[in-house]
C-alpha cells in the first residue's frame, strides 16, 4: 500500500508545531497503525531525521498508553479499538491520513504526538480508591457481591485510562473517565463508606485540572476503546448531587475522623 | 560472592511464621526516618510501594511509563492462583506448593515456594477489599476456574483482564499514598544505574524521559521490581518498553544473576505476519480447552484448512500425549509446535504456525457457547489477523512470554548487594525452570504486599546505615558514568537504528537460544553476540540530543544492555546441559524425544557474578535441597 501521512510535529511544549507531510509506499495491510509509524521512523532515522515521538507500550490494547487522533477521530475509525490494535487493512491504497495528538488543555503536549495525561493520576489520588491498608482484610467471600452488580462494576473497571474520551469531547471533559472510576466502586459494597467523599474529591480535582463540562454529546462513548457506557456519567451526576447536598456533614465527619 | 539463602530453620510449614517472629522490627515512630526507592510500579513494585508507605516508610516510586497504572502486569489475562479451596475440591497450601514446585521442574527453593502458597489466600482477601471486581457466582461468592492444566479450580479472574484489574487495585492503593504525601511518584523516569555506598545499595541514578535530566536519588534501601527480560528475543509478548536495564545495571554493580536461561515460551500467540512485526500478541491458553491443535500430515501442503481431509491432518498433541492431549503443559506444546514447523509442516506465512481449530467445538456446543467463552479472544484474533476464527481455524505459534530467571535473592528478597531488594519477575525465586499459569500475578503481589513489608524492616533494624546524600562523591561518580555512556550513544553517529540491532540480536537468540538449544548453536551465539555488540557501538545512529524527550536514545540504551545480557543468557544455557522445565537441551533427551532432567549435576540455581567484562562472569551455585517433596519426572503421556 502507498500512504500519504500528515503528522503533527512539535519540538516541545514551548515550540510551535505543525503538520508535516510524509509518504510511505511499502505499507503492508497486516501492519498495525503503530508498526506503520515504526516503519516511517526507521526511514526517518536512515534519512538523518529525528523519529516521530508517540506514546505506546503493550500494543495489545490494554495498557492505555497509545493515543493519536487519526483523521479527526481518537484511536481512529474502528469501533472499540485502540490505535495499537488498528490495522492498515482498514485503509485504502493511496489514502491520505492526518495524525494528531490528543488535544486538551488538561493534557499539555510534550513532544510531537506525546501528551501529558498525569491529570488522570491526580484525579485518582483525590479519591479513586478504597481506604484499606494491606493486611487487615477479611476473608474474600465474607463480602458478597451479586453477579449483576459485579458485572456492572467490571464494565466500569474495564477503563484503560487512555484519555480518548477527553480528546473526543468538544469540551475536553473527563466525565467518562472519572465516572468509570467512581462507578466501579459505587457498584460494590467495598466502595460504600467513602462513596460521597470519593465523588466530591474526584470531581473537584477534575475541575481543578481544567477539564471541561459534559453537555451530553456522547463522543466519549463513541470513541471509547472499552465501550464504557455514558450511563456511568448519569450515575456519577446523581451521586455528586446527593453528596454535595450533604457535603457539610461529610466535611464535618471527615474533620472529626 | 557469598550465597546465603537465609532460609529459616524448622518444619517447612512453620518457617515463615517463625521467621516473622525472629526478625527485628522497626519502631513505628522510626519508620518515617527510612526512605525506600521502589523502581517499577507493576504488581510487585506498586503493591510494595503502597504497603511500605502504609507502614510509615517514606517512599519514592519510579516508572518509565507515563503512569504507574500502565506497567506490563496490566496485560496478564488469565487469572491469579490462591489456595482458598473455595470449591471444596481438595486444594490446600500444600497442594499449591507442590504443583508450583513440580511445575518448575524442581529448580526452585522449597521454602520460598511454600511461603508463596501460604500468603496466596491473603492476596485475594486484600484485592477484594480494594474493590477488585473478580468474577462472581449468582449467590455473590467468588467464581473460580481451573487453569493451565491444574486439577483443582483455584484461579480467580476478572473476565480476560485479571492483570489489569489487580494492577488497578494496587495502583489505587498507591494513588492513595501519593495523595497522602507518603509516596512521591516519578513517572516517565527511567533507572540507569544503582549507587553503592560502603557496599550497600543506597541510591539510584535516573533520567527524566521528558527533560532528559540525569539525577540521583538517595535512600536507605533500593527495591527493583522491573520485570523480566523476554525482549532479549526482540519479538515477545512483552510491552515495547520492557527491558533488562535495571537488573542488568544492578548485576554490573555486584548483584548475582540467577538462571538467566530459564525462559517461558508461551504456546498460544498470534504468529508473525511479516518483517514489520513489532511485538507478538498472546491469547489466553484457555483456548486449548476447546480448540484442537493440528498441522497437515504432508510437508508443504498449501491447501486451505477446510480442504484438508481428516485423515490427512496430524493432531500431534493428541497423538503424542493421549492423556493430556491439547492441554499438555506450555513447554511441551511450544516445543511440539516448533518441531512440526521445523519439519516443514507449519502453516501460514513463512510456515511458522499451527492450526488451533474450533470446528468440532463449534459443532458440538454451537457458536453462541463458544462466543460466550472466548468471544473477546476471537474478536482480538480477527482484529489482528483479519481472519474469522468462527469460520477458519486460528493459526498460533509460540512466543517468549515470561522469564523465570532473574536477580538472585535470599529468603528476605535481598540480592547479593546488601540493601538491594528484588521482587516479582525481576527475581529468580519462585518458579524454578517453568512457571505455572496464573502464578505470575500471585508472586508479584505476594512479594509486594506481604513478603517485603515484613522483611525490609529487619534490614533497617539490623544494618548499619550511615546518612547519605545525593550530593556525595559516589552519586556524582555514577552520574558521570551514566552521562558518559549516553554521550557515547549520541556521538556514535553510525548508520543503523537501535531497533535494527535489537532485531538482529532477537533473531540470534530465537534461533539458537530459544525453545530448543544445543551446544553448537549456543557457542555460535557466544561468538556472534560480542561482535554484534561491537558493531552496535560503532554503527548505531541516535539522533536528537540528550536534554529532550528522545525515544531513540531510550531505545539505544536499553538495546546496549540487552546486548551484554544476552551473553550471560547463552553462557548459562550452555552450562546447563540438562533439559528442564521450559529449557530443552537437545543433547539431553530420552529415546522418544522427551526432556531429560539431570538431578545429579544440575539440582542448583546457577548464579553469575559480574567480573568487569561481559562474557566473562564467574559461576556460583546454590544447591537446592528437597526435604519435603520427592523429585519426580514430569510425564504427560
Amino acid at each position: 500500500m502507498k500512504l500519504k501521512l500528515r503528522i503533527w510535529r512539535q519540538k516541545n511544549a514551548q515550540a510551535a508545531g505543525g503538520l508535516v507531510d510524509y509518504a510511505l509506499d511499502d505499507v503492508s495491510p497486516d501492519m498495525s497503525f503503530l508498526e506503520m509509524l515504526d516503519a516511517l521512523n526507521e526511514r526517518l532515522i536512515a534519512q538523518g531525521q529525528e523519529p516521530i515521538a508517540f506514546d505506546h507500550d503493550c500494543r495489545e490494547g490494554i495498557c492505555g498508553t497509545c493515543s493519536l487522533v487519526i483523521d479527526g477521530v481518537a484511536h481512529g475509525p474502528q469501533r472499540a479499538t485502540t490505535t495499537c490494535q488498528l490495522h492498515m487493512r482498514h485503509y485504502r491504497d493511496g489514502a491520505t491520513l492526518t495524525v494528531e495528538p490528543f488535544r486538551a488543555r488538561a493534557f499539555p503536549l510534550l513532544k510531537d504526538l506525546v501528551v501529558d495525561r498525569s491529570a488522570f493520576d491526580r484525579i485518582m489520588s483525590a479519591g479513586g480508591f478504597v481506604s484499606v491498608n494491606t493486611g487487615g482484610a477479611q476473608d474474600a467471600n465474607a463480602i458478597l457481591v451479586g453477579k449483576q452488580e459485579a458485572d456492572l462494576a467490571m464494565d466500569a473497571a474495564a477503563c484503560i485510562g487512555c484519555g480518548a474520551c477527553v480528546a473526543a469531547c468538544p469540551n475536553a471533559a473527563a466525565m467518562l473517565f472519572v465516572s468509570a472510576k467512581v462507578g466501579q466502586l459505587a457498584h460494590l459494597p467495598q466502595g460504600q463508606p467513602e462513596r460521597q467523599r470519593r465523588v466530591l474529591g474526584m470531581v473537584g480535582q477534575m475541575d481543578a485540572e481544567g477539564f471541561g463540562n459534559c453537555r451530553n454529546v456522547y463522543e466519549c462513548e463513541a470513541v471509547c476503546p472499552k465501550e464504557i457506557p455514558v450511563r456511568f456519567i448519569a450515575e456519577m451526576n446523581r451521586d455528586w448531587r446527593r453528596a454535595a447536598a450533604c457535603q457539610h456533614e461529610v466535611q464535618r465527619a471527615a474533620g472529626a475522623g | 560472592m557469598k550465597l546465603d539463602a537465609r532460609i529459616p530453620g524448622g518444619p517447612l510449614q512453620d518457617k515463615w511464621d517463625r521467621h516473622r517472629f525472629e526478625m527485628k522490627l522497626v519502631n513505628p515512630a522510626n519508620k518515617r526516618r527510612f526512605r525506600v526507592l521502589v523502581v517499577g510500579t507493576g504488581l510487585a513494585g506498586g503493591s510494595a510501594a503502597a504497603s511500605l508507605a502504609e507502614l510509615g516508610y517514606e517512599v519514592d516510586a519510579f516508572c518509565f511509563q507515563d503512569s504507574a497504572r500502565r506497567a506490563h502486569s496490566i496485560a496478564a489475562q488469565g487469572g491469579i492462583n490462591a489456595a482458598k479451596n473455595y470449591q471444596n475440591d481438595g486444594d490446600s497450601v500444600w497442594r499449591l506448593f507442590y504443583d508450583t514446585i513440580k511445575g518448575g521442574d524442581f529448580r526452585a527453593r522449597e521454602a520460598n515456594v511454600f511461603r508463596l502458597a501460604q500468603v496466596s489466600a491473603g492476596i485475594i482477601d486484600q484485592c477484594v477489599a480494594q474493590g477488585v471486581p473478580f468474577a462472581r457466582e449468582y449467590g455473590g461468592q467468588l467464581a473460580n476456574r481451573s487453569f493451565g492444566g491444574a486439577q483443582v479450580s483455584r484461579t480467580f479472574y476478572a473476565r480476560g483482564q485479571t492483570g489489569q484489574q489487580l494492577l488497578l487495585g494496587c495502583y489505587a492503593a498507591l494513588s492513595r499514598q501519593v495523595g497522602l504525601g507518603k509516596v512521591r511518584m516519578h513517572a516517565r523516569t527511567e533507572l540507569l544505574d544503582i549507587v553503592l555506598v560502603n557496599g550497600q545499595a543506597r541510591g539510584i541514578v535516573t533520567r527524566d524521559l521528558v527533560s532528559g535530566r540525569i539525577r540521583s536519588w538517595a535512600g536507605d534501601a533500593v527495591v527493583l521490581a522491573t520485570g523480566g527480560y523476554s525482549p532479549v528475543f526482540f519479538l515477545s509478548t512483552n510491552a515495547k518498553g520492557c527491558n533488562v536495564t535495571a537488573t542488568w545495571r544492578a548485576h554490573r554493580r555486584g548483584a548475582g544473576f540467577a538462571n538467566p536461561c530459564f525462559t517461558q515460551i508461551h504456546p498460544t500467540c498470534i504468529p508473525q505476519a511479516g518483517e514489520h512485526q513489532g511485538k507478538l500478541t498472546l491469547m489466553s491458553e484457555s483456548l486449548r480447552n476447546d480448540g484442537r491443535v493440528w498441522v497437515p500430515q504432508a510437508p508443504g501442503d498449501q491447501r486451505a484448512p477446510d480442504r484438508i481431509p481428516e485423515a490427512e491432518r496430524d493432531y500431534y498433541l493428541e497423538r503424542k500425549y493421549p492423556s493430556f492431549g491439547n492441554l499438555a503443559p506450555r513447554d511441551i506444546a511450544s516445543r511440539s509446535a516448533k518441531e512440526v514447523c521445523d519439519g516443514g509442516r507449519g502453516v501460514g506465512p513463512g510456515g511458522r504456525g499451527v492450526y488451533l481449530d474450533f470446528r468440532d467445538s463449534l459443532q458440538r456446543l454451537g457458536p453462541a457457547a463458544i462466543a460466550d467463552r472466548y468471544g473477546n479472544l476471537f474478536d482480538m484474533y480477527a482484529r489482528i489477523t483479519g481472519e474469522n476464527p468462527y469460520q477458519a481455524p486460528m493459526r498460533i505459534y509460540p512466543a517468549p512470554h515470561y522469564t523465570m530467571g532473574g536477580l538472585w535473592v535470599d529468603y528476605n528478597l535481598m540480592s547479593t548487594i546488601p540493601g538491594l531488594h528484588v521482587l516479582g519477575e525481576a527475581n529468580f525465586s519462585d518458579h524454578g525452570a517453568n512457571r505455572l499459569g496464573a502464578s505470575a500475578l500471585m508472586q508479584g503481589l505476594a512479594d509486594g504486599y506481604f513478603v517485603l513489608p515484613s522483611t525490609i524492616g529487619h534490614w533497617f533494624a539490623t544494618a548499619k546505615l550511615e546518612p547519605v546524600s545525593a550530593d556525595q562523591a559516589e552519586f556524582k561518580r555514577t552520574e558521570a558514568e551514566v552521562r558518559e555512556r549516553l554521550e557515547r550513544l549520541l556521538k556514535a553517529n553510525g548508520t543503523r537504528s537501535p531497533d535494527s540491532f535489537h532485531r538482529e540480536l532477537g533473531q540470534l537468540m530465537w534461533d539458537n537460544a530459544g525453545m530448543a538449544r544445543n551446544a553448537k548453536g549456543l557457542r555460535e551465539n557466544l561468538a556472534r553476540i560480542p561482535e554484534l555488540r561491537e558493531r552496535f557501538w560503532k554503527d548505531v545512529r541516535v539522533l536528537g540530543d540528550g536534554e529532550d524527550l528522545n525515544v531513540s536514545l531510550e531505545k539505544a540504551a536499553r538495546v546496549a544492555d540487552l546486548l551484554e545480557f544476552a551473553e550471560v543468557f547463552c553462557l548459562d544455557a550452555l552450562e546447563r546441559s540438562e533439559s528442564c522445565g521450559g529449557h530443552f537441551r537437545e543433547e539431553s533427551q530420552t529415546a522418544d524425544g522427551e526432556a531429560r532432567r539431570d538431578d545429579a549435576n544440575f539440582c542448583h540455581a546457577a548464579v553469575w557474578e559480574w567480573t568487569g567484562q561481559p562474557g566473562a562472569p564467574r559461576l556460583h551455585k546454590e544447591p537446592l535441597a528437597f526435604e519435603n517433596v520427592k523429585l519426580a519426572t514430569r510425564s504427560y503421556k
